[in-house]
Formats: C-alpha cells, structure tokens, sequence
C-alpha cells in the first residue's frame, strides 16, 4: 500500500516536472525542474530497492552534471533570448510525431503483454551495494573498463572543445 | 509489488515528453537536457526489469547508461560553449554553418 503510494507520488512529481521543463520559458527554470526529475526518479530507484543506483543518481545527475548545465547556463544565459519565441517551426509536426512515436510503443506494449506476465517479483539480494559490486567487477568487468577509457575520452574532448585557442 | 507495467508507462511518458523536448524547442541547452530525459527514463525500465528478475543486471546497465549520459553532458555543453564563443547564439536554428 505504501509502496504504490510511493511511486504514484514520485510518479507523478516525475511527468509533471518533465512537463514543466520542456514549456518552461526560463532555461534556469526548465534546469531546476529537470533536477525535480532526476530526484524523483531516484525516488523511484529507492522504491524498486535499487539503493545503489539511488545514490548514484543524487550524486553524479544532481550534483555532477545538473550543476554543469547550470555552470553552462550561467555562462551562455542571455537575456535577450527570454523574449524570443522558444519553439522552433516545425513544432507541430514534431509534437505530432512525438505522439505518434509513444502511441506505438503503447501499442507494441499491448501487442506484446502476454509476455510481460512476469509474475510476482522475485526477491533481490538484501546487501544491494555488494552485489552491484560484485556484478560490476566479475562479470561486467571489460564493459567497466572500455566504460572508464570513453570518460577519458568525453574528458579530453571536452577540454579540446572549451579551449579558447585550438 | 506494483505491476511492471506502471514501470513501463511511467518510462514511456517520460521518453515521448524528452522526444518531443528534443524535436520542439530551439534551445540547444534545453535539447540537451532533454535527452538526459530519455536516458533517465531508459534507466527506469532497466532498474524495473532488474526488480522483476530478482538479479542486478539491469542496474549495471543503468549504471553504464548514467556513465554515458555524464560523457555527453560534457562533450556537449564544450561544443555548446565552443560555439556560443563564435557566434553568440544557443538557438538551433541559427547554426546552419555546415549548410549552404
């Protein structure tokens, strides 16, 4: 009962900031909605006893890469463009599409729901840190490292590309 | 235990609202974010499935989808300052200089 409670809460505080972020006029509005977001879908995490991937949510989207986009806001924020129209204009067939998009993963979800009978869920393991741990560095361990060389990578890249002078 | 099906449309509607962030606004700041979006509600089908399944596999996958999703953050907030640094604009539609 207070699990689904839960997550119609986070559910709901979810949509409704994803709505708010994509009308907002504000890009420091639409940022700050987007954290709203990535914190309630951590909420979700925590609902689905996912405790690892809910620290790692707070502390790398929240804390890492929120305050990049903010930093960038800072940056490039200009006040002229508050007044401009924010849609571009071919925004009425994109929305359109969009719909039609998720219109047809709902219908292949309603074709497909025979087999989403999973049944109850099965128990997780009860230390869910250990085991993310052990997963990540037995079995997952070449996606771990090439996953450590593509950060290297974004890293000199974004170095490069911020440079003043190439 | 919920069904998995919430999970499903919760992660559906979050990813047409980032598509449709992505292919509406002129904001390049904003499109940006938008797919951090999509990526996020990826992420709360992996984590759903890994629940249902009783094993963690979807959670690595989550937390290699978060790595990547942190390397184009980056990247591309470089790019957007590169560019902003040349031209004095985010908007979209105004970077047409590989057009002709």
């Amino acid at each position: 009962m207070l699990n689904a409670a839960l997550f119609y809460f986070f559910a709901a505080l979810a949509v409704v900031s994803a709505i708010a972020m994509v009308t907002r006029r504000n890009i420091v509005h639409a940022a700050v909605f987007l954290i709203t977001a990535l914190l309630a879908t951590a909420g979700i995490f925590l609902q689905l006893q996912a405790q690892f991937l809910f620290v790692v949510q707070i502390i790398l989207y929240v804390g890492g890469i929120m305050v990049l986009f903010i930093f960038v806001i800072m940056l490039v924020n200009l006040d002229v463009s508050l007044h401009l129209v924010q849609f571009n204009r071919q925004r009425f067939v994109a929305g359109v599409l969009a719909v039609i998009l998720g219109v047809q993963v709902l219908g292949a979800f309603w074709v497909g729901r025979g087999s989403l009978k999973l049944g109850a869920a099965r128990a997780m393991e009860p230390k869910n840190t250990e085991a993310v741990g052990q997963a990540l560095f037995q079995q997952y361990m070449l996606p771990f490292e090439i996953a450590s060389i593509l950060l290297l990578v974004a890293m000199i890249g974004a170095v490069v590309m911020a440079k003043r002078r190439v | 235990m919920l069904p998995i099906e919430n999970y499903l449309l919760l992660s559906l509607l979050l990813f047409t609202i980032g598509v449709i962030g992505v292919l509406t606004r002129r904001n390049v700041i904003v499109m940006l974010m938008s797919i951090e979006l999509i990526l996020n509600a990826v992420n709360i089908n992996l984590v759903a499935f890994s629940r249902y399944w009783g094993s963690v596999d979807g959670q690595i996958f989550a937390i290699f989808v978060i790595t990547d999703a942190a390397a184009e953050a980056a990247v591309g907030l470089g790019i957007i300052l590169a560019f902003f640094r040349n031209r004095e604009t985010v908007l979209a539609d105004e970077m047409d200089m590989l057009r002709w």
